[in-house]
């Protein structure tokens, strides 16, 4: 197989425009004719269902959860960033470009890129014009923020729920369709296997979650919006029922799944509690953009009140290392920078396993400047948050934050038109690797949803309808019924262990194996540890694992298992491709490959490729394909924030 | 911490529940709610056990799926906080705490604390949106929106779609949800050309799908893990009378 990125001609601005405009069209009166499947109602999913619908194709879009509207893009709280350069602050559409290509450390495909940056500006256009209320100015215009990084203030925002704001917008765009009869949506439904037939992705198998029944459905191509697979670490900040099962079933049936080791460690999240913990929230980065990080400079200080510590006793080390960014410095250098603070010894907070590990995020000199009613105003409802999480108020003592897994910019591989390795196949938002690179930048996980889903699919799906031609598949071919078999008969042998582990406990096992040898530090010797590890888990879990109740009726213990059962595979995948990557990027840090003073090393002479493996069979290890990077536009420099 | 639970359990929509007894030992008064009752699952499946189902999926207050009935308060005893953001500390050790699902006509009971709230959907499938093509629409910056304006409509798009609302009115009233939904796009111009027809559809389809009517008992408010006030009922109750009233002067009666 080869790997063919499929990239239009021209100069890279002329590159979106060239293509749509030799893309093939299918008539308005034929459109009725062709079916699309959509899994997932997230920013990705609704959007793409919303407009391919209002073009005329026939949809069915499906969700696990009890309503599209509660897809976890809607979590997502600091904004979206476009282009729009409202400000007057110098942005432009290549420099949204090019401030995404460097924070990706250079390892994202430019021409992607640069449509990404291009559609921004619509984005924002199509949601105000959707009724999302975006915060304003006294005039009446929009207001913009900088976030995460970014020199110019062209984030857009709804409070702290931009998430949920869009979401409601694309997800009131798709109830309309479900009205007018164009979209049937199907909820309480989880992917588990798909259909192809003559290599062309033509169906999926379904679970209905509910009752427990084994569905087909057919189509004349699937899109898959499944988000990424951060729940690999048991804890992170994704919703419960976040897991890499759609993706990963579609990797076993042939899908690329390219660059699974970039995974993004978020800087300011509440800290673990305990063992009991479930799930770490997050809390907006924009935070960020007014507090300050500290720890104590003495770990002799840690166990103190943080009022008792006196200024000169305090590491402000985010202003002390990156001088120009200082608290805004990106989310993996930052993250980066608080585990070496704890692993030093002055992490804060309560201890849990005898590991203090938490930093101080201080806004008393906010409060002292801005004055106390400006920044409740700014943040309140994140201050409520915090204090309904830990019980602390956030006024009167510094938060602590810790890092948590929080967003992958690995995912399935998809060349320009997001169209997988297994033709028919289309892969968007979080679920596909291509606009992050090795490091995402705040404020642009909605961008590249929306944008994949209202503005590039609408555009390239047509093109691979029009050459294919519309089938009316039946499902009752044989390569539903062996698929449909397949996924009963792992449910079956998932029930059948009957062993004395609950599928929790595999689950925190793995997530503490990934987290410790594949987390926001690797090492040769770490990942050949981590991949000592994993099998053993994994036999450990066919062998022992409890599953409980029964197969035809709702069942979490059932759908978790096999989300974990898939993730205890995935995850030897995500350490083989960290271990192969023998270079620092982005979110990818290897403490061999590291400058004097801690920096990640890029080696973009053996590196700038991105790594997609192929599942090769049962026991086989994957194979690995490589599409080179190439920086035509911007001149891969050190990434330097200092 | 240690606590008893009464919790409803019912097979299936059409079994008859009941409450069964339990007590979890060991709970963090950090953890939450329902890591509380991720403990008691894990201790039911280790007993072999059927764990207890309820809906969850963000935890962070957001997605508006989780939903208890706790000690006869929809969210529980903390204002403005949803199940999955309420923690142990609100409780002393060795309480007795009861846990039923939403209950409401048009919410039918799918199994122990489970249940279909489709009827939400069907709201606002009936006129909650905007009817605008995925395109090139003008610049965003095209129509000034006071910020008052904005405002107001964000406290109503604040909404998460939780249904405590109907579960915590004596008359299973939609009011409060369909008032926010209808509000957050009546306050917008964007939502101006198809007000009259989106009131008028939303609040039938809410009487249709067989919500009750607001009798002004405020528990709606009271439990909203978004601070929803009724003002936005008083809202769509004048923007329903204004249309009704253009509706029938169009019919010449």
């Amino acid at each position: 197989m080869n790997l063919d990125s499929k990239i239009p001609e021209g100069p890279i601005s002329e590159k979106w425009s060239n293509f749509k405009f030799h893309a093939k069209l299918v008539n308005p009166s034929n459109r009725r004719k062709y079916h699309v499947i959509v899994v997932g109602s997230g920013l990705a999913g609704a959007s793409a269902a919303a407009s391919l619908a209002e073009q005329g194709y026939n949809i069915s879009c499906f969700c696990y959860q009890d309503s599209p509207r509660r897809a976890h893009s809607i979590a997502a709280q600091g904004g979206i960033n476009a282009a729009k350069n409202y400000q007057n602050d110098g942005d432009s559409i290549y420099r949204l470009f090019y401030d995404t290509v460097k924070g990706g450390d250079f390892r994202s495909r430019e021409a992607n890129v640069y449509r990404l940056a291009e559609v921004s500006v619509h984005i924002i256009d199509q949601c105000v014009a959707q009724g999302v209320p975006f915060a304003r100015e006294y005039g009446g215009l929009l207001a913009n923020r900088s976030f995460g990084g970014a020199q110019v203030s062209r984030t857009f925002y709804a409070r702290g729920q931009t998430g949920q704001q869009l979401l409601l917008g694309a997800y009131s765009a798709l109830e309309r369709q479900i009205e007018l009869g164009k979209v049937k949506m199907y909820t309480r439904r989880e992917m588990l296997d798909l259909v192809k037939i003559d290599g062309s992705a033509k169906g999926i198998i379904v679970r209905n979650l509910l009752t427990g029944e084994i569905e087909r459905y057919a189509a004349d191509a699937v899109l898959l919006c499944t988000g990424g697979y951060g729940n690999v670490f048991y804890l992170s900040t994704n919703a419960q029922g976040c897991s890499v099962t759609a993706a990963y079933r579609c990797y076993k049936r042939g899908a690329g799944f390219a660059n699974p080791c970039f995974t993004q460690i978020h800087p300011t999240c509440i800290p673990q509690h305990g063992d009991q913990q479930s799930k770490l929230t997050l809390m907006s980065e924009s935070l960020r953009n007014d507090g300050r990080v500290w720890v104590p400079k003495k770990a002799s200080d840690c166990a103190k009140k943080p009022s008792e510590i006196a200024e000169e006793d305090r590491d402000y080390y985010l202003e002390r290392k990156y001088p120009s960014f200082g608290n805004l410095a990106p989310r993996d250098i930052s993250s980066r920078a608080a585990k070496e603070a704890c692993d030093d010894g002055r992490g804060v907070g309560p201890a849990v396993n005898g590991e203090r590990r938490g930093v101080y995020l201080d806004f008393a000199d906010a409060i002292q400047r801005d004055g106390l009613k400006t920044v409740k105003e700014k943040y309140g409802n994140l201050f409520d948050m915090y204090e309904r999480i830990t019980g602390e108020n956030a006024y009167e003592t510094p938060m602590r934050i810790y890092p948590a897994s929080h967003y992958t910019m690995g995912g399935l591989w998809v060349d320009y038109t997001l169209e997988s390795t297994i033709p028919g196949l289309f892969v968007l938002g979080e679920a596909n690797f291509s606009d992050h690179g090795a490091n995402r930048l705040g404020a642009s996980a909605l961008m590249q949803g929306l944008a994949d889903g209202y503005y590039v699919i609408p555009y390239t799906l047509p093109n691979y309808l029009a050459r294919v031609g519309a089938q009316k598949i039946s499902t009752d071919r044989p390569e539903f019924a062996d698929a449909e078999k397949n996924v009963r008969d792992q449910i079956k042998k998932l029930m059948s262990v009957k062993g004395t582990q609950s599928p929790r406990h595999f689950h925190m096992k793995l997530g503490k194996i990934m987290w410790e040898y594949c987390g926001m530090a690797r090492s040769e010797e770490s990942l050949k540890k981590a991949l000592e590890l994993i099998p053993q888990l994994r036999a450990e879990f066919w062998k022992d694992v409890k599953v409980v109740g029964e197969e035809n009726t709702l069942n979490t213990e059932l759908e978790r298992a096999g989300r974990v059962a898939d993730f205890l595979e995935f995850a030897e995948v995500m350490v083989r491709d960290a271990l192969e990557r023998r270079e620092s990027c982005g979110a990818h840090f290897r403490i061999e490959h590291q400058t004097e003073d801690g920096e990640a090393k890029r080696n973009d002479a053996e590196y700038s490729y991105a790594a997609v493996w192929l599942y090769d069979g049962e026991g086989n290890p994957p194979k690995l394909l490589k599409e080179p990077i190439t920086h035509d536009e911007v001149k891969p420099v050190v990434r330097s924030y200092k | 911490m240690k606590v008893h639970l009464k919790i409803w359990r019912q097979k299936n929509e059409k079994a008859k529940g009941r409450f069964e007894t339990y007590t979890v030992d060991n709970v963090s008064e950090d953890s939450s709610f329902l890591e509380m009752f991720d403990i008691l699952n894990e201790q039911l499946v280790a007993q072999d056990k059927e764990p207890i189902v309820f809906d969850h999926d963000c935890r962070e207050g957001i997605c508006g799926m989780c939903s208890m009935v706790i000690n006869g308060v929809p969210h529980g005893p903390e204002r403005e906080t949803t199940v999955c953001q309420l923690h142990m500390r609100k409780f002393k050790d060795g309480d007795t705490i009861i846990v039923e699902p939403w209950r409401a006509g048009p919410f039918p009971v799918k199994k122990d604390l489970v249940v279909s709230r489709e009827a939400l959907d069907q709201i606002q499938q009936a006129g909650g949106y905007i009817s605008v093509r995925t395109g090139a629409p003008q610049d965003a910056n095209a129509v000034l929106i006071p910020k008052d304006t904005v405002e107001k409509a964000m406290d109503a798009a604040a909404c998460i779609g939780c249904g405590a609302c109907v579960a915590a009115c004596p008359n299973a009233s939609a009011m409060l949800f369909t008032a926010a939904k209808v509000s957050h796009l009546n306050y917008l111009p964007q939502g101006a050309p198809e007000k009259d027809r989106r009131t008028i559809a939303m609040v039938e389809k809410m009487d249709e799908l067989g919500f009750g009517n607001c009798s002004n008992y405020g528990e709606c408010q009271a439990v909203c893990p978004k601070g929803i006030t009724l003002d936005f009922i008083a809202k769509m109750n004048r923007d329903y009378a204004v249309a009704k009233a253009k509706q029938l002067a169009a019919q010449g009666q």
